[in-house]
């Protein structure tokens, strides 16, 4: 079959393709594209060049918590202990959870069966948005205990852990004034990656509302393959904060 | 075109056939990542010494692996996807290194 000459008559081209391939042809389908496969294919390199300037973006701040753990490690293995590690772990499961129903959300555009698609996207966003409502709790307690970097940011119980019922080792002043780079880094890290989940959230509904209206009904899945593929991006940036700001330093003598 | 799977590209290797990954294989993607989160968990809390961070990174990069063969289809995509994925990630790596290599250098000797 040759696209290159029927591709540029669209009536022609449509039904030379219907019949061979007994579907109908999309009305998505550019004519700037030879097949459906180069146009897909557009499309999927389209969104990992932008993923490459995240994974660029987010391994800035990946280099700054790598140099800084180096520079100031006692008081990362301090103030990584004051996060809730039963939270982390049911955050990162929650997450997990989400980009697998993403996945499936993906599989369901792809066998063309409009309402799974909608439940799946649903399932997606009810528990991105439990990600984020966890990582709320997260943050309000950092809040209560002073933790936040800047004015009201307290380091006396790194000084004295003993009075404050901690088993650490009590840190100098100097660097029990760094532990405030680590919860810098933390509120940056978790913080644009939470921002990535709010904005994929905003999208999740708006995908959501198109596709209970039928438009990837019919064999067009691209913004839904793309979505899917943001969402597990940002699923893995998390699986990388998880441990290092989680657990690395869980064992003091390390 | 789809008659058959060619997962390889050996006949047209400018474009990758589109492949539908099945549930069953998100259901055990989804299995071995909720898995290996226990696992990441519970190896913190073992002291193994500076491989602490080693194996907590190792099992941090098995599981994005996973989901970007899987959950993200590049397994099955062309090999100029692979190739833009991996020359990303080879790319931030070599950064990295650079970078951090002049970083922990500029005190050598001076402890």
């Amino acid at each position: 079959m040759d696209n290159a000459i029927v591709a540029t008559h669209p009536h022609t081209h449509e039904t030379a393709v219907a019949a061979e391939h007994e579907h109908i042809v999309l009305p998505q389908h550019r004519h700037h594209f030879e097949t459906k496969e180069q146009q897909r294919e557009a499309a999927t390199f389209g969104m990992w060049l932008f993923l490459l300037t995240e994974i660029m973006f987010f391994g800035g701040l990946f280099f700054a918590y790598l140099l800084y753990r180096n520079w100031y490690h006692d008081a990362f293995v301090v103030s990584s202990n004051q996060l809730s590690i039963p939270l982390g772990a049911a955050n990162t499961a929650i997450l997990i959870t989400s980009g697998f129903f993403m996945a499936l959300g993906v599989w369901a555009a792809e066998v063309q069966k409009k309402g799974l698609l909608v439940l799946f996207l649903v399932l997606t966003t009810f528990f991105g948005v439990a990600f984020l409502g966890i990582k709320a709790v997260e943050y309000h307690e950092k809040w209560e205990k002073h933790h936040i970097p800047g004015a009201h940011f307290d380091v006396s119980e790194f000084i004295n852990p003993q009075a404050y019922g901690l088993k650490e080792k009590p840190l100098a002043p100097d660097m029990a004034q760094k532990t405030q780079v680590f919860f810098f880094l933390y509120f940056a890290m978790t913080g644009m990656h939470a921002f990535h989940m709010i904005l994929g959230v905003g999208l999740l509904f708006w995908l959501t509302w198109r596709a209970n209206r039928g438009e990837f009904s019919s064999g067009y899945v691209a913004p839904i393959e793309n979505f899917g593929l943001y969402w597990h991006f940002v699923d893995i940036v998390w699986l990388f904060l998880f441990p290092l700001l989680y657990l690395i330093n869980r064992h003091p003598g390390s | 075109m789809s008659e058959y799977h060619d997962p390889s590209n050996v006949i047209n290797p400018e474009h990758a056939d589109h492949h539908i990954i099945t549930p069953v294989t998100y259901g055990i993607v989804f299995a071995t990542l909720l898995v290996f989160t226990g696992i990441t968990v519970g190896a913190a809390y073992v002291d193994l010494g500076i491989f602490n961070p080693v194996v907590a990174l190792a099992i941090a990069s098995f599981k994005a692996v996973v989901v970007i063969l899987f959950f993200m289809h590049v397994k099955y995509q062309s090999k100029l996807i692979k190739l833009t994925v991996a020359s990303g990630f080879f790319t931030f790596l070599v950064l990295i290194t650079m970078t951090m290599s002049d970083y922990i250098s500029r005190a050598w000797g001076l402890w």
